[in-house]
């Protein structure tokens, strides 16, 4: 069985790191692509990823024309492009980093130091087979190096396009690494996006460390292509009094699932977990995440807010776990979805696992339709229903964006929001 | 139950007659040998002197069984079980019981007397070896006329089968499938006891069943198999289970509860589940591994769950509904206190299939000294339930630094006018709160256990009376000695 | 032999001394009221009479009708006829009001040696004491201070007081937060409690108060110590002059 899972039969043992990649390639092997019949993948199949025929990345064009519009972000800020995962120093523009804030290909820094890349990639693959996979894979992505104290002025945009070569499918596996020293500040913006009409699988995996009293801002705008299959997992470490916020705007792909696993292994930290996601057609999306307290006097808050459309089905599936003597543990986790349509569905699993009493825990899920009373009242001010309906289905969105902290952000996300919103028709399901 | 006096009876009768399978035991003892296998489910068939039918529904099952793989899944650890080491009808006295009250542990019957079991009932429940002649044998005929005069049949599975097989064919495994799990899938092999109820069209039960004759179940619980049926506009309350702590020697039981309400019928179900726990470091103790169902079969009905789970060293159980009539309702309300090494993982599921069906969640699990509570229950909402609603509401009290206690929910829903609601909270009892208890004059344990069942309250009040108050009790019994 | 006797009372909170040395004695039938800035340590000596956990006493003594009161338990000290009205009442959901005093009245009853009141006759006893205090049925019948407004905890507070009669009583700020109406309600209540063999603690920052219930004695308490001490008119003089002569000589 395991002999069959996909891209096995890929694996170049010429590539670097091959001890490594072949460490990775026996952990999925075991396993294969994950699926239903594993909990953590309860609802999520990718059966549908096996049958496109994917190539590896490798021979892959690596240029553009030009960004695609679904990646762009109006905001001032550094950048670095990938295009089939690998980095085009052409589209990016990093010039003028502060000192002491240092960004690096993946592959730079493995032709550079390969000792040191292999220590550096060995920590995030916790065996989960996507992860292993990447492993399996890995041949570039974004390393960013903030050292002690030192604040990132801008927002560095990380924009990675999916761009299958003529009539022929793509699987790339980026690798990206994220160190912020002690008290050190950074916002991270990531867009994904592709080019052509064919198929594409994007296994990104982001492996993260913010240590003490760091910050880091993290926001991800999923808007690829309609045949992409995106799966992005993010392993972070938060140590003490280390702050993470992260959001996912979920706009495009076929498949996408997000997940997050977070580490605190200090007290007082902050780990802010927040997502949108807008469905339709028959796109399938899943936010996953598990946020480990493993120490005591940390807060977790998650928010995360879907609308399903036509066929749209989404996933949400959110774990907390708060270990013996984790006291003190502040974590709240809320999932709220709304379906436009008959034909659309939600699954949702909030979980908590305590083994410490002096907690406050709670999660809270809702599934449902528009309030009725709502849209009456706009409705008895003047409001033709279809804008009445337009305006509160926005309003449900909006307030997740609200969750970003940095304006410029929050608005370019709010862009991309509304154009999806604009598309919606009064009616579906209501 | 009143029944298992006549069961015994038809036991003896069935078992005097000539046995016509070949089976190796000597026939005039009740005892089969230990362990499994088709024979032992031919001979459970064959002293019950079953139709050819329901032998065959048996064996069905047992082939299954021996192929199902164990569920995995719950958040509960045991060494594996030896079904082989275990017997599975009339096992024989144990001779190494107690042999009066003075031999059996003063724990145990300090509880009796905290929960005020009547004294010529300790015996009984702690096992001691006793002939007794109910008193309720009299009171059990008195509610049977009662019953009668209603067209109400109450008696057990096995009477049953004999006396009204048409139904038990209709209805029995029409919910709980043989195959349904595997703990399932063993007792449609080898069920032995149990109840069954038919309340008739438009019927209200004139009494809460099975109040009074709680006392004779206490030797009925290892493969329990009830099954009731409430026709169109009947309803029915039903009682199981016993507050006081009762030993048992066997380790696994494994129940299946099939509830079929049809049109306009109300099924009322209320468990105070006190199996012998085992001892504070978990030795002992029962494995409670139950299949509950109910089928809301008909248009406006109704089923209510409401459990009370204390004992058992394992609880796995699921009572659940299923929202197949237009409008009808389902409810689940669960206390699940774990003390000790206990583990529970319990919950429910409410499938909604019909237009406008409804159902409320109501758990709350306590969670003390080394155990380990886990609620976990499923909300479906399939695309034709129109108009369907859940709320779920799950609280978790955690007493002590070395307890867990989980929540896992998985809602799934396909319909866009339906709306699911689901919170879940944890918490521990706050010093603010014991302290100003104590200040006013009341103990620790008094204040915990009114801490501790004003956090209950939501599901105790879904209790009759009668059975409240008792439970009541068992809460703060349950939980002595976990703080301070 | 006095009620109450405190000796020196020496008390820290997390290694921070928060009294430092407290002497004051109580003769059964008085009422003495304790006012003093905020922070200086009067509903610590509430909670240490009470037996809370968490303050330690690193020196002196207590002793309540000539016993050792640090000695017993929280809830030992209450069946005893130790009552503090608290100056936050706790919330305890899902616990009726009634339920809660019913068990706490019969857990001083036993003590006390007199039985156990029967539901009839409880009923009847606290509907009369909550007619008084303007405490609805519908109140009673709530979970315990949950949702009540400041006002009504306090009320509740003083309705607990009046059915469990208290040997000693101690009130953490029972006047704070309540209208003009219930002040005077609750005043009432207090003052029918008063008796001979009862001994009361008035914490409050209020001089109107005392104009209700007239103290015996008046303490200030200011950094951890007994200040100053008077007649009732020393309230007065405090209203006048604020607590500035007493805020200067930091410990
Ligand atoms: N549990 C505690 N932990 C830390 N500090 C405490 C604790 N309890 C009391 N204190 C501190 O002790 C001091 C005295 O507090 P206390 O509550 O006794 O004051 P108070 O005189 O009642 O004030 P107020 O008039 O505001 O009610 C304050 O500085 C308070 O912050
Ligand atoms: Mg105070």
């Amino acid at each position: 069985m395991a002999g069959d899972a996909p891209f096995v039969d890929q694996f170049s043992a010429a590539a670097p790191l091959p001890a490594l990649r072949a460490g990775g390639l026996a952990r999925y092997r075991a396993a294969g692509l994950p699926g239903p019949a594993i909990e953590a993948w309860k609802y999520t199949s990718l059966d549908a990823l096996t049958k496109l025929g994917l190539l590896p990345a490798g021979g892959a064009p690596t240029t553009l024309e030009a960004l695609p519009e679904a990646a762009l972000l109006a905001v001032d800020g550094y950048r670095a492009v990938f295009v089939n995962g690998r980095f085009v120093p052409a589209f990016s523009a990093l010039d003028g980093l502060p000192k002491g804030a240092v960004v690096e290909s993946l592959a730079a820094h493995i032709a550079r130091d390969p000792a040191a890349a292999e220590a550096a990639l060995a920590g995030a693959d916790d065996g989960t087979p996507l992860v292993a996979l990447n492993t399996a894979f890995l041949t570039d992505g974004l390393v960013l190096t903030v050292d002690r104290g030192v604040v990132l002025d801008k927002p560095l945009h990380l924009v990675s396009i999916g761009r299958p070569p003529d009539g022929q499918g793509v699987a790339f596996h980026p690798r990206h690494l994220i160190r912020l020293a002690p008290d050190a500040v950074a916002t991270v913006v990531e867009s994904h996006a592709g080019v052509g009409g064919a198929g594409y699988f994007a296994n990104t995996v982001a492996d993260i460390r913010v240590e003490d009293g760091a910050t880091l801002r993290h926001y991800v705008l999923q808007n690829q292509a309609a045949e992409a299959f995106h799966v992005a997992a993010v392993r972070l470490a938060l140590a003490a009094r280390a702050s993470y916020e992260g959001f996912v705007l979920h706009i495009g792909a076929r498949l996408a699932r997000h997940e997050l696993a977070a580490t605190i292994a200090g007290d007082g930290v902050d780990c802010r977990m927040n997502g949108l996601y807008l469905v339709a057609g028959s796109q399938h999306v899943d936010n996953t995440t598990f946020i480990d307290h493993a120490q005591p006097g940390s807060r977790s808050r998650q928010l995360f807010k879907g609308v399903l459309d036509d066929s749209g089905r989404g996933v949400f599936q959110g774990r907390v776990l708060v270990r013996p003597h984790a006291q003190k543990t502040d974590a709240h986790q809320l999932s709220r979805a709304l379906l436009l349509s008959r034909k659309a569905e939600m699954d949702g699993k909030p979980e908590l696992e305590i083994y410490a009493d002096d907690v406050r825990c709670s999660h809270g899920a809702t599934i449902g339709s528009l309030d009725q009373e709502p849209m009456f009242y706009l409705m008895s001010r003047g409001i033709d229903p279809a804008t009445a309906y337009r305006m509160l289905v926005e309003a449900f969105a909006v307030e997740a964006l609200d969750e970003i902290s940095v304006a410029a952000i929050r608005d370019a996300f709010a862009t991309h929001a509304q154009a999806w919103l604009a598309t919606r028709r009064a009616g579906g399901g209501a | 139950m009143a029944s298992s006096i006549d069961t015994r009876e038809r036991l003896q009768s069935v078992t005097d007659q000539a046995y016509k399978y070949g089976f190796v035991t000597d026939i005039d003892t009740d005892v089969a040998p230990k362990g499994l296998s088709e024979d032992i489910v031919r001979f459970i068939s064959a002293r019950k002197a079953e139709p050819e039918w329901l032998l065959a529904w048996r064996l069905k099952a047992y082939r299954h069984w021996l192929a199902m793989p164990e569920p995995i899944w719950s958040h509960v650890k045991f060494p594996a079980l030896d079904y082989q080491d275990a017997y599975y009808y009339s096992a024989p006295k144990a001779t190494d019981g107690p042999k009066s009250l003075d031999e059996v542990d003063p724990k145990l019957l300090e509880t009796y007397e905290k929960l005020g079991v009547p004294l010529g009932e300790r015996a009984l429940l702690a096992g001691v070896a006793v002939d007794a002649v109910f008193d309720s044998v009299s009171v059990a005929t008195t509610f049977k006329k009662k019953l009668e005069e209603k067209g109400v049949i109450f008696c057990s599975i096995s009477e049953a089968v004999q006396k009204h097989p048409e139904l038990i064919k209709k209805y029995m495994g029409s919910v709980v499938p043989y195959a349904d799990n595997k703990h399932a899938c063993l007792n449609s092999a080898v069920f032995t006891d149990g109840s069954f109820v038919y309340i008739p069209k438009g019927v209200r039960c004139p009494m809460e069943l099975s109040t009074y004759f709680r006392i004779n179940a206490a030797k009925t619980g290892q493969f329990e198999r009830t099954l009731i049926i409430a026709d169109a506009g009947s309803y029915v309350s039903y009682l199981e289970g016993c507050t006081a702590p009762m030993r048992d020697e066997n380790q696994l039981h494994a129940a299946v509860v099939e509830l079929i309400a049809l049109d306009d019928a109300e099924i009322k179900y209320s468990t105070v589940q006190n199996w012998y726990p085992g001892d504070v470091e978990g030795r002992g103790g029962i494995y409670n591994f139950v299949t509950k169902r109910g089928a809301c079969r008909g248009r406006n009905s109704k089923i209510a769950w409401t459990q009370v789970e204390t004992g058992s060293a394992i609880t796995w159980k699921y009572p659940s509904c299923i929202l197949q009539g237009d409008n009808s309702v389902g409810e689940f309300y669960s206390v699940a206190v774990t003390n000790n090494r206990q583990q529970a993982d319990t919950g429910t599921k409410m499938i909604h299939i019909g237009r406008n069906t409804r159902s409320r969640i109501i758990s709350k699990g306590i969670s003390a000294g080394r155990a380990d509570n886990t609620y976990r229950g499923l909300v479906r909402i399939l695309p034709k339930a129109e108009g369907a609603r859940n709320y779920t509401q799950c609280d978790s009290l955690l007493i002590g630094d070395r307890c867990g206690a989980h929540t896992v929910p998985y809602i799934e829903s396909r319909n866009p006018s339906a709306r699911v609601e689901h919170e879940a909270t944890t918490s521990k009892i706050s010093e603010d709160q014991l302290f100003y208890c104590r200040q006013r004059g009341l103990s620790q344990e008094e204040a915990v256990s009114l801490i501790v069942n004003g956090f209950c309250k939501e599901v105790l009040q879904t209790l009759p009376m009668e059975f409240a108050v008792e439970a009541q009790k068992l809460l703060g019994v349950s939980l002595e000695g976990s703080v301070g | 032999m006095a009620l109450l006797e405190i000796k020196n009372l020496h008390v820290a909170v997390d290694d921070r001394e928060i009294l430092k040395g407290i002497d004051l004695t109580l003769d059964a039938g008085e009422v003495h009221a304790i006012m003093g800035p905020n922070g200086s340590g009067k509903s610590t000596l509430s909670y240490v009479l009470a037996g809370r956990e968490g303050y330690a006493i690193t020196a002196g003594t207590i002793r309540f009708q000539g016993k050792d009161l640090l000695a017993m338990a929280p809830d030992e000290r209450a069946r005893k006829g130790v009552f503090l009205a608290f100056q936050y009442p706790v919330e305890i959901p899902g616990v009726a009001g009634m339920t809660f005093l019913k068990t706490a009245l019969n857990a001083l009853r036993k003590e006390r040696g007199a039985g156990e009141l029967d539901a009839m006759q409880f009923l009847k006893f606290v509907r009369a004491q909550a007619k008084r205090l303007e405490i609805g049925d519908e109140m009673l019948k709530r979970a315990l201070n949950v949702g009540f407004s400041g006002g009504e905890k306090k009320r509740n507070e003083v309705l607990q007081m009046a059915v469990l009669e208290p040997i000693l009583a101690v009130l953490d700020e029972t006047d704070s937060g309540l209208d003009i109406d219930a002040l005077k309600i609750v005043a009432d209540g207090v003052n029918a409690l008063r008796s001979p063999e009862r001994a009361m603690l008035l914490i409050t920052h209020y001089q109107r108060l005392l104009d209700y219930i007239v103290p015996d004695r008046v303490h200030v308490l200011a950094h951890g110590r007994i200040a100053k001490s008077g007649g009732k008119e020393l309230a007065l003089e405090l209203e006048r002059k604020g607590y500035g002569e007493f805020l200067g000589e930091a410990a």
